[in-house]
């Protein structure tokens, strides 16, 4: 990639074709984005390895070179641990307070706070309930809303005992959690424990310190992020394949143009209710526009996605790149993921720039809180205000690039579509895994980064596993990039190895399957386990021919992810930016080799996405060695004796 | 390329709902929303919508609720591009298509639109034929069954494919034609016998149905599994793994045929097809391929059996006619015959007899006297088939157990009738088979294989003597006499008291994993397939089989048949859900049930005494239910005071219902099942004092309510009224 200040081949910054079109208006009209600054602004060598220590005022020190301590005498494993575990704590303190936010909506209906408050899955209401060791028997469903609304709180603040939804991981791997003191209590505990932990002069030993960012990440994994991705189901439904397409081109030039944009679906709800009322449409008419637009960006994409086919007009480094089409009316945002850059480039447009979290003001934004207590005053005063910036529109230039995707496979949906209503099981999965049809499974998820080529990474490794007939289940950004480059759709099949496509053909499914938003990274973690119960792999999450890749990734969200995907028993390998422990090859290397021994999972950061690839299929491999399903499975015939055996 | 079916068969299932939809209007208009609607003689309404919806189908405007059920899982058509996923939907399809093919085929028994039964056509099976038929999924003498839709390319095929498959033991489903031919049909043209004795079975001209097929198998799962109606996830995982069933695809396969198939695949019934439809072959629905296609008739039958994922073992005895049991109810008419043996007509025997292994030669087979074709068309022999085994575990107690198989053995042989046991033996051979080169000697290579195949544990050598000779057969009979005396005095002498140990029998928990049969010299087991000695010897052939011996251990309550060894066995087995049993209680602790027993004994409250019903009888009964709704209530390996399923040889035994105060509490039974068991009864009611008892017990003919029974049996002074109180 060039260095150059100013880009002019912009196909080197991205693989998607609208990117190039949108930067190029920016640089014509002297707009700075994310693609401008990642140029201008060198990483810092050391900060990016965790070189640098500044927990306290000692410091900061730079323990690189010839320095192997920092002043207080603290090590390189010291720090680089510490450091992780702190990027970890934030991460999992971000997804987490997004499972409580839609735990208080759930709890905000209950009590009728929220005008219209319905919820969308009384099946998963019931089924939730029994995991939080409710008896639904007899209740009514606002009764059981409150009182699974109350449970779901009380594990954020559980102070002893075990996290609910660790009975839903095998029992082998409970097991382990426990002697290696990893069980997580309560959800706000362990972060604030990790805080604690890694406050000047307390925890100070690597091995320590990373059990500490196992235990921190597995109480978001299997604590807040599972109940975030749960409570979303009951509140706005669990979602189903679903058609929809994704990139800029799915922006109306017609139509006033609402952009949801950061994690939480209520906001996105909330606008789209509001854009259906026919007071709004009319509105919109009476303005000169043929009726209101909503789309998504980054995973308030993905969560309406899945559930209300709402298209995504992008990943994360979509943001900028949509107002700069000067056709979005608002840029509605909540939290986490969301450029400050937006305020800036909005300002060169129409754009209105909107958050709406109580938690994140942006600059200049204009902020209305739309949170549970009274969202859907809000949400309508937003859309109003959309709608009357239409009339302010100038210049419009909308890409007109979309790909059309399938979406919505959540577990439910998964054993739905392999057995049908009555035969629902993951069980045509399993022994399609063991006769070998399919390789392995792939969990492609993660971010995207303007570090790297935007694209390049996620497109490259999906198709080339899913030729080497690995199945990829895709979330958050990583999901949009393969549904903006076409790979979620059924077609896709024909670019999938043989066996794996018969398998494709066989249930009429991608071969890429999105499963939704950062937090349902949980999603993966229940069909896992679920694998594992359904049997003939093996009694644990390790072990499985199952790998995690993030080959974009950016935020401190991902190390979270990563390590309580780790902490579940896989392997899970970063590519794009280097690893961020890289100041401690010791500590670089435990995350490899200590963790899988551990464990049974890693964490490996490997730059180049080919080489990325090479890896996954080596420890999908080495898995199915290990379970003696690396040969070809005999045809078993069953005689009476045996059949009394059954 | 599964889209293509998955298209067909969502197509399909549209046009059936749509069919029995408009059907349903029609027969609403004739005979009113309220009239009632059932299959014959069934507990279990109709059967695959009970058991997958727990909808019970009584009157017409019932279907309202299964169709809207059946519509919720009707699909949409995948679309050319961007399709959603189909494999679910398309099994839902399967399943809407069942549904309403069910609700169909029971309209046809009101509307007679076509009429369900025809000389041809059988129509739906009754719970009397599921559950007797049930027994031989049981004990494996049939392994499965294949659902055939469509026909053969001709009829020689047609009678190839369906011999072929009596060979393999398999029942044969019909229903459906292809293009206006119809499987059941050539064979019907070519004389073959149809019907549930000879396995081939043909349900109905159209593939519709075929939902007695999975009429079959549902009930199956809900009488033998104890699943409880509506439970369809363990209605489905019992038929994947316990009932070996595929479907065969003959011919040009419509919408409604994929369809059909679709619904079975839900059950774990695969479909091999001789035509060139797509395959689905990744497994995880049924246990391995789903549809495969493009076979021919010579490999078909071979290849639907690996595709289910069946063993199936067909010894090759050196005989010029088809073996297999569905051979076992063929019957040779007087016309077809070439000789004829017994019957009241010649002297005729079998015998078997234990010799030291110095006196028997492996293998040899002597016909004593003339042979078949030394004998004119319409011959009347005399015969005496000796059977002589060594072996150095084998008991003189094992010979009548084995005697008793040589009915089956010689039976299963193509066109060879073989009826009574011992000196009252009645054998006839077809004219077919002797034109095939059937001769009697081959009798004894029947028995010679099959003995040392099934008893390879007890007999070492195996020789066989086939007398025709009069004076042979003569003084052999008279040998064979005195050893037939010898076994009536063993088997008199042989009561719970004077042994040791009782046997377990769990024969049936490839079927009804749940219940355990305990077999004592005095209670024959429920199916009345397996008595203590038959249990004996099968523990001597297979020490870790399905027949366990039970240590009596110290009595606990003697009349009412309970003993501490038996407790501990049945609660160990039973995972600690039954904790006492009584061998001879109806009330304290009662055994459990399967779903294959032969009869039922219900408390009748009011007349202080109990009924007893056959599986044969499909009356009303005293207790308000059918034999069949009785049949539910019980099985399922559960204990239910005061309902009890038996094998009819318990009837007669010293220790029927001694806790309750034995034979005098029976005040209902039916007619028929009186006069059959009337000789066996005579001793116990002279022991009664009451030899005429049989007249005070009422029976269908002078009573069907529990008021008319007591009217009846205070009439005729019966005991039962001056007993003890039962409650």
């Amino acid at each position: 990639m060039s260095d150059d200040k100013t880009v002019t081949d912009f196909s080197e910054v991205s693989i998607d074709p609208t990117a190039a079109e949108m930067l190029q208006i920016a640089e014509e009209r002297g707009i700075e984005t994310v693609f401008s600054r990642v140029r201008e602004i060198k990483p810092c060598s050391t900060g990016a390895t965790s070189g640098c220590c500044k927990v306290c005022a000692m410091g900061p020190c730079r323990v690189i070179g010839k320095y192997e301590r920092g002043v207080c005498g603290a090590t390189r494993e010291t720090i680089a641990a510490r450091n992780f575990l702190r990027q970890v704590a934030a991460g999992a303190a971000a997804h987490s307070d997004h499972g409580r936010d839609a735990a208080l909506a759930l709890k905000a209906i209950a009590v009728g706070e929220i005008e219209e408050g319905t919820i969308a899955d009384e099946i998963k209401l019931v089924r939730v309930a029994g995991y939080l060791g409710i008896d639904p028997t007899g209740k009514d469903v606002m009764t059981l809303v409150g009182e699974v609304a109350d449970a779901a709180l009380a594990q954020f603040g559980q102070q002893a005992g075990e996290l609910a939804y660790v009975a839903r991981a095998p029992k082998k791997r409970q097991e382990l959690w426990r002697s290696c003191g990893v069980m997580p209590r309560g959800v706000d505990r362990e972060i604030v424990e990790s805080m604690h932990r890694t406050h000047v002069g307390t925890d100070q030993n690597y091995h320590s310190l990373l059990d500490g960012a196992i235990k921190c990440a597995l109480s978001d994994g299997w604590g807040g992020s599972m109940l975030a991705t749960d409570l979303q189901d009951i509140l706005y439904g669990t979602p189903k394949a679903i058609r929809s397409s994704a990139n800029l081109g799915v922006l109306s030039e017609s139509k006033v143009n609402v952009v949801v944009h950061g994690h939480e679906p209520l906001l996105a709800s909330m606008i789209i209710d509001a854009t259906r009322e026919p007071v709004m449409t009319e509105l919109a008419k009476s303005l000169g526009a043929d009726g209101i637009n909503v789309v998504g960006l980054c995973c308030t994409a993905n969560e309406s996605l899945m559930r209300q086919g709402i298209a995504p007009a992008g990943n994360m480094l979509h943001q900028e790149l949509a107002v700069l089409t000067g056709a979005v009316e608002a840029m509605v945002v909540d939290v986490q993921c969301i450029f400050q850059g937006l305020d800036d480039v909005s300002s060169h447009f129409h754009t209105m720039f909107v958050t709406t979290s109580p938690k994140a003001v942006i600059g200049n934004s204009l902020h209305i809180v739309v949170d549970e207590h009274r969202p859907r005053e809000a949400a309508r005063e937003i859309v109003r205000r959309a709608i009357e910036n239409f009339p302010n529109r100038k210049d419009v230039h909308i890409p007109n690039v979309s790909e059309p995707l399938i979406a919505g496979f959540s577990h439910e949906y998964i054993r739905y579509m392999l057995g049908g209503k009555m035969r629902a099981s993951l069980n045509p999965l399993n022994e399609n895994i063991v006769n070998g049809r399919i390789r392995g499974v792939a969990a492609v998820v993660g971010c995207s980064n303007a570090r790297s080529v935007q694209d390049f990474a996620v497109v490259n490794i999906v198709r080339e596993l899913i030729a080497n007939n690995v199945l990829v289940v895709a979330t958050g950004c990583a999901a949009i990039t393969s549904g903006k480059h076409g790979l979620l759709t059924p077609e896709t099949m024909e670019y999938a190895g043989e066996t794996l496509r018969e398998v494709c053909e066989t249930v009429g499914i991608p071969p890429v399957l999105h499963v939704g938003s950062c937090v349902d990274n949980s999603r993966i973690l229940t069909i896992l386990a679920d694998v594992v119960a359904t049997g003939g792999l093996g009694d644990d999450i390790a072990g499985l021919p199952a790998v995690a890749l993030s080959p974009e990734w950016f935020s401190e969200k991902a190390l979270d992810i990563a390590t309580y995907v780790v902490g579940s028993g896989a392997h899970v390998i970063f590519s794009g930016v280097g690893s961020p422990v890289a100041n401690s090859p010791i500590v670089e290397e435990y995350m490899i080799s200590g963790w899988t021994e551990r464990y049974g999972g890693s964490l490996r950061f490997i730059k180049e996405p080919q080489d990325a690839v090479v890896a996954a299929l080596d420890l999908i491999d080495n898995a199915r060695k290990a379970l003696k399903i690396d040969v070809p499975q005999e045809r078993v015939l069953f005689d009476m004796d045996m059949r009394r055996e059954l | 390329m599964s889209k293509i079916i998955a298209s067909a068969a969502i197509r399909g299932a549209h046009s059936v709902f749509a069919k029995t939809e408009a059907k349903l209007a029609r027969a609403k208009e004739s005979f009113g929303a309220d009239a009632a609607i059932e299959l014959p003689n069934t507990g279990y309404y109709l059967p695959v919508i009970y058991g997958l919806t727990g909808e019970k189908v009584e009157k017409l405007s019932d279907m309202d609720a299964v169709l809207a059920y059946a519509s919720d899982l009707l699909p949409e058509v995948p679309s050319e591009k961007l399709w959603l996923p189909y494999l679910g939907t398309t099994l839902d399809a399967g399943i809407a298509t069942l549904l309403a093919e069910e609700c169909h085929e029971a309209l046809n028994y009101l509307d007679n639109d076509p009429p369900p039964v025809t000389d041809l056509w059988l129509g739906a099976a009754d719970d009397v034929i599921m559950r007797a038929r049930g027994v031989e999924f049981v004990d494996g003498s049939a392994p499965g069954f294949a659902a055939v839709v469509g026909a053969a390319p001709d009829n020689e095929t047609a009678v190839r494919l369906a011999r072929e498959m009596q060979e393999k033991m398999l029942y044969v489903f019909m229903a459906g034609h292809d293009n206006g031919v119809a499987f059941g049909e050539q064979l019907d043209a070519e004389g073959i016998q149809l019907g549930w004795d000879t396995r081939l079975v043909p349900f109905g001209r159209e593939v519709y149905s075929q939902i007695y097929s999975i009429g079959f198998a549902t009930r199956a799962a809900m009488a033998f599994g104890g699943v409880r109606p509506g439970d369809y996830e363990r209605i489905l995982a019992y038929n994947k793994s316990r009932i070996f069933a595929f479907v065969l695809a003959l011919g040009e396969v419509t919408d409604e045929w994929y369809a059909t198939a679709a619904g079975a695949i839900s059950y774990g019934f695969p479909t091999i097809a001789t035509s060139g439809i797509p395959q689905i072959l990744p497994t995880g629905v049924c246990t391995y391929e789903h549809v495969v296609s493009n076979i021919s008739c010579d490999e078909l039958v071979q290849r639907a059996i690996e595709v289910r994922g069946l063993k199936i073992k067909v010894l090759d005895i050196p005989i010029p006619v088809s073996y297999g049991p569905a051979f076992e109810g063929e019957r040779v008419r007087k016309e077809d015959m070439y000789a004829e043996a017994g019957g009241q007509k010649t002297a005729a025997f079998e015998f078997v007899r234990t010799l030291d292994a110095s006196e028997v030669t492996e293998g040899k087979i002597e016909v004593v006297g003339p042979e078949l074709e030394e004998l004119e068309p319409g011959a009347l022999v005399p015969l005496g088939i000796v059977v002589d085994v060594s072996g150095r575990k084998m008991q003189s107690d094992f010979e009548p157990v084995i005697e008793r198989q040589l009915h089956h053995l010689v039976c299963f042989a193509e066109g060879v009738l073989h009826m009574g046991q011992r000196d009252l033996l009645w054998l006839r051979v077809s004219k077919a088979a002797r034109s095939k080169g059937f001769k009697l000697e081959h009798i004894g290579e029947i028995l010679h294989a099959k003995l040392l195949d099934e008893f390879e544990a007890i007999i070492d050598k195996v020789q066989v003597t086939i007398y025709t000779d009069e004076a042979k057969v003569l003084e052999m009979r008279e040998t064979a006499r005195k050893t037939y005396a010898k076994r009536d005095e063993r088997m008199a002498g042989l009561t719970d008291e004077t042994v040791d140990v009782f046997y377990s029998c769990t024969l049936c928990q490839s079927f009804a994993p749940t219940h355990v049969c305990v077999v004592t010299p005095e209670r024959i087991g429920l199916c009345g397939a397996y008595n203590w000695l038959d249990a004996k010897a099968s523990n001597e052939l297979n020490p870790t089989g399905h027949n366990q011996p039970i240590a009596k251990g110290l009595v606990v309550d003697e009349l009412a048949g309970q003993w501490s060894g038996v407790n501990e066995f049945i609660s160990e087995k039973s995972g600690g859900a039954v904790e006492r049993m009584s061998c001879y209680s109806l009330l304290t602790d009662p055994m459990t049930s399967c779903g294959c027993f032969m009869a039922v004994i219900a408390l009748l409250p009011m007349c202080n005494g109990v009924m007893i019903v056959n599986r044969e009888f499909q009356g009303m009964t005293p207790s308000g239910m059918k034999f069949s709704t009785l049949a539910g209530a019980v099985g399922g390996g559960v204990q239910v005071p005061g309902f009890m399923g038996i094998g009819r040889g318990y009837i007669a035994s010293k220790k029927f219902l001694s806790a309750e105060g034995g034979f005098a509490r029976v005040v209902w039974m039916p007619k028929d099942l009186k006069e059959a068991m009337r000789s066996f009864l005579a001793p116990r009611l002279e022991e009664m004092g009451k030899p005429d008892f049989l007249e005070m017990v009422a029976d269908e003919t002078v009573a069907e309510t529990e008021e008319g029974v007591l009217e009846f049996i205070t009439s005729t002074g019966h005991p039962a009224l001056a007993m003890d109180p039962l409650l």
